[in-house]
């Protein structure tokens, strides 16, 4: 039965049925037992955000609160993932992958290819990324980008809750370790989710609206503003292919492609900066794949290549915004 | 009639909270009959034509190609030639000043689906209307009860309408046992009790089809008629292609080229319907429980079970229905049927005949049961 819950509530769904599936599912990281089980604390928090709240009295023994050394716990989560557990280790911020960088990007991706394809990796990194909750520059970025550049991991930016149950079961069960991005601004997000469990693989992208005029490729939070765009587009007449790619490793191209095939005319909404980032990528791939198809030049709606700003006020003209977006979609329409 | 009729935004399916208008199919001023199609419209899921309830003369057209109007709000005025253009302004005016358009975080207006555990299984229904003898809606193969959202309120003027969604089907159980025509004719009379329900007119499209006659076979006598709409079960014919495919699909570039063969007009699959199929083949079960079925039901691309001459053993009225451009069963099964039986095939309509041609099939089911 499928009934409205948060994008928060259906991450910790997604954990809970796994991990009464599958045995060798665990969930580790900071607080992610938020101290249930020392006296006094019987319902404890689960989380920075409260979103592993509750597994840990359902699936005892199988939620581990992590010291606060991402370079440790990461390391083993990796180490356990090769030696048959799933862990599910929470990695609070993305911000602070770059101490645990090692463990994932030069040990987990590549274990696969150094030992032959004897070694299997399943282990999933959730973290929580992007700007709009007032957490400055060192607990905003997005840096999925960063990721799908490594080969050897797979990428999940979930833009709604339906999509972040589906993607983290497949995340959980995929034999290939998976950054699984969380928009911090997204977990109140209210969604119809079914109460079954159930799949959605990696590499498909979802079309949320079709049109003839326009594509927009967007990603994670920005799919909902760029849905918002194009309903407001859509009453000037202009038809908008909206697409959220839904994993940015591995890519959807054919999608993209068919889509600008049939439209001539792009906008890429990504929140990262600007340089080598998504946004940059999918122009690429267009640019190189599609050049024929187009009619106008490509649109980038990103954020400035700045560290977000710690001002609500610049905070809120950092992120890409519905009025740019559609600002966007009419100059790749109007463009002769 | 009263003189002035407000032609106005159907509401198609519980979820359906706004349509588009896609295009006048009348001008201004076109006298029209009860049953002209007058606009068509679409939802999020699917396009239709509404039809003039009335006899009269279109008035006005409030709604404009492209204009996107809330479940109710108002498209039109139909009224005879004589009604002074004053009075249906004032009507217009009474109509928007009384309009309250369902809140986007509303409830469903009216009850929603409900579930019932038949026999330790699950089962999700849709009851509409109350009264009369009742009737019993099975969708097909990979269907579920939203396959009725054009059909289930029109028949439910009359009599209780109960649209349910079989074993491994829509949001009921996903366990089907060994996915038979009997277990899932035994899952429907074990329905027909929890509803306290004696006997039941039925009507099923495609497999819903065989499945009613094998319910008509298992207890005839809690069958008051059967209306098989474009029906498995007539004959071994099918198109095997569809079904496997159907099955294996994952994706929406391999599921979409097969749900346009289920339509005549293939821009009626839209983006939604085939997101909904694909959310639905998503769910943990779903695969096992059509497999199951499939091998149940189908031998190297046959149907197994034919059970054309059971209503006429059972003295049970028929009324079959086909498209004639039907692409997963053939039209020929139509004529199949022996005993006391009523054959309408639609010309330019295909196997989702109930949908493509909602107004006519209802109107056909409508005067079958009176």
């Amino acid at each position: 039965m499928a009934r409205k819950i948060t994008y928060q509530q259906a991450i910790n769904e997604a954990l809970d049925q796994e991990m009464s599936r599958d045995p060798s599912v665990i969930v580790m990281g900071e607080d992610n037992a938020g101290g249930a089980g020392a006296p006094g604390e019987e319902d404890a928090w689960g989380g920075v955000l409260g979103v592993t709240k509750g597994l840990f009295h359902k699936h005892p023994g199988r939620v581990l609160d992590t010291p606060i050394s991402e370079s440790g716990f990461i390391g083993a989560a990796v180490g356990a993932a090769c030696n048959g557990l799933r862990p599910v280790a929470e990695l609070m911020f993305v911000d602070f992958m770059g101490v645990c960088l090692d463990q994932i990007f030069n040990q987990a991706a590549k274990f696969k290819y150094m030992f032959g394809g004897k070694a299997q990796t399943p282990v999933v990194i959730r973290t929580m990324y992007g700007a709009g909750f007032r957490a400055a520059a060192q607990h905003s970025q997005c840096l999925y980008n960063v990721f799908t550049h490594i080969p050897g991991l797979k990428v999940v930016v979930p833009s709604n809750p339906y999509d972040a149950k589906g993607l983290l079961i497949q995340a959980i069960r995929d034999n290939d370790p998976v950054i699984f991005m969380e928009h911090k601004v997204l977990y109140t997000m209210q969604g119809e989710v079914p109460e079954e469990s159930y799949t959605i693989p990696f590499g498909e992208a979802n079309v949320l609206r079709e049109g003839d005029d326009v594509t927009i490729v967007a990603f994670g939070r920005m799919v909902n503003f760029a849905s918002e765009a194009a309903a407001a587009a859509q009453k000037k007449g202009v038809h908008c292919e909206v697409i959220d790619p839904r994993t940015t490793s591995p890519l959807d191209e054919d999608t993209i492609l068919e889509s600008v095939e049939k439209t001539g005319r792009l906008v890429v909404v990504d929140e990262s900066n600007p340089r080598c980032s998504m946004a940059s990528d999918i122009a690429a791939l267009v640019a190189q794949k599609a050049f024929g198809a187009l009619k106008a030049p490509i649109e980038l709606v990103t954020a400035p290549h700045v560290p977000v700003p710690f001002s609500d006020a610049l905070e809120d003209l950092y992120v890409p915004g519905v009025a740019r977006i559609e600002a966007a979609i009419m100059k790749a329409k109007e463009y002769k | 009639m009263s003189r002035i009729y407000t032609l106005t935004m159907p509401k198609w399916g519980l979820s359906m909270k706004e349509g588009k208008v896609n295009g006048w199919l009348r001008k201004l001023g076109d006298a029209v009959a009860v049953g002209d199609e007058i606009i068509e419209v679409e939802s999020e899921k699917i396009a239709g034509g509404i039809e003039s309830p009335v006899a009269g003369v279109l008035r006005r057209q409030l709604a404009k190609e492209e204009d996107v109007l809330p479940v109710g709000g108002l498209l039109g005025v139909i009224a005879d030639a004589d009604v002074p253009d004053a009075e249906i302004d004032a009507a217009v005016d009474a109509f928007n000043a009384s309009f309250v358009p369902p809140s986007e975080e509303g409830e469903e207006a009216g009850p929603g689906t409900q579930t019932v555990d038949v026999g330790g299984r699950r089962i999700r229904f849709l009851k509409r209307g109350s009264g009369g003898e009742p009737m019993v809606l099975i969708h097909g193969f990979g269907g579920d009860l939203n396959n009725w959202l054009f059909n289930h309120e029109a028949l439910a003027a009359g009599r209780a309408v109960y649209a349910l969604d079989l074993p491994g089907h829509g949001e009921s159980v996903k366990e089907v046992g060994d996915g038979s025509l009997d277990t899932l004719a035994g899952v429907v009379l074990g329905f027909l009790d929890s509803q306290g329900l004696q006997a039941a007119h039925l009507a099923g499209h495609s497999m819903g089809g065989a499945v009613s006659l094998a319910i008509a076979g298992k207890a005839p006598q809690r069958v008051h008629s059967l209306t098989l709409i474009c029906s498995a079960g007539l004959g071994e014919e099918i198109n095997a292609g569809y079904i496997e495919g159907f099955v294996s699909a994952a994706d929406r570039r391999t599921l979409k080229p097969l749900l346009t063969q289920l339509f005549a007009d293939e821009s009626l699959v839209t983006r939604q319907l085939v997101d909904d199929i694909l959310k639905y083949k998503r769910l943990e079960g779903v695969d096992a429980a059509l497999a199951a079925i499939s091998a149940a039901l189908f031998h190297e691309g046959r149907q197994k079970t034919v059970l054309a001459d059971l209503p006429e053993r059972l003295g049970k009225p028929v009324l079959a229905i086909w498209g004639e451009e039907d692409r997963i069963i053939p039209v020929k099964h139509a004529t199949r049927v022996a005993g006391e039986v009523r054959v309408e095939v639609l010309p330019g309509k295909g196997h989702m005949v109930q949908m493509e041609a909602a107004n006519e099939v209802n109107r056909l089911i409508d005067h079958f049961l009176s």
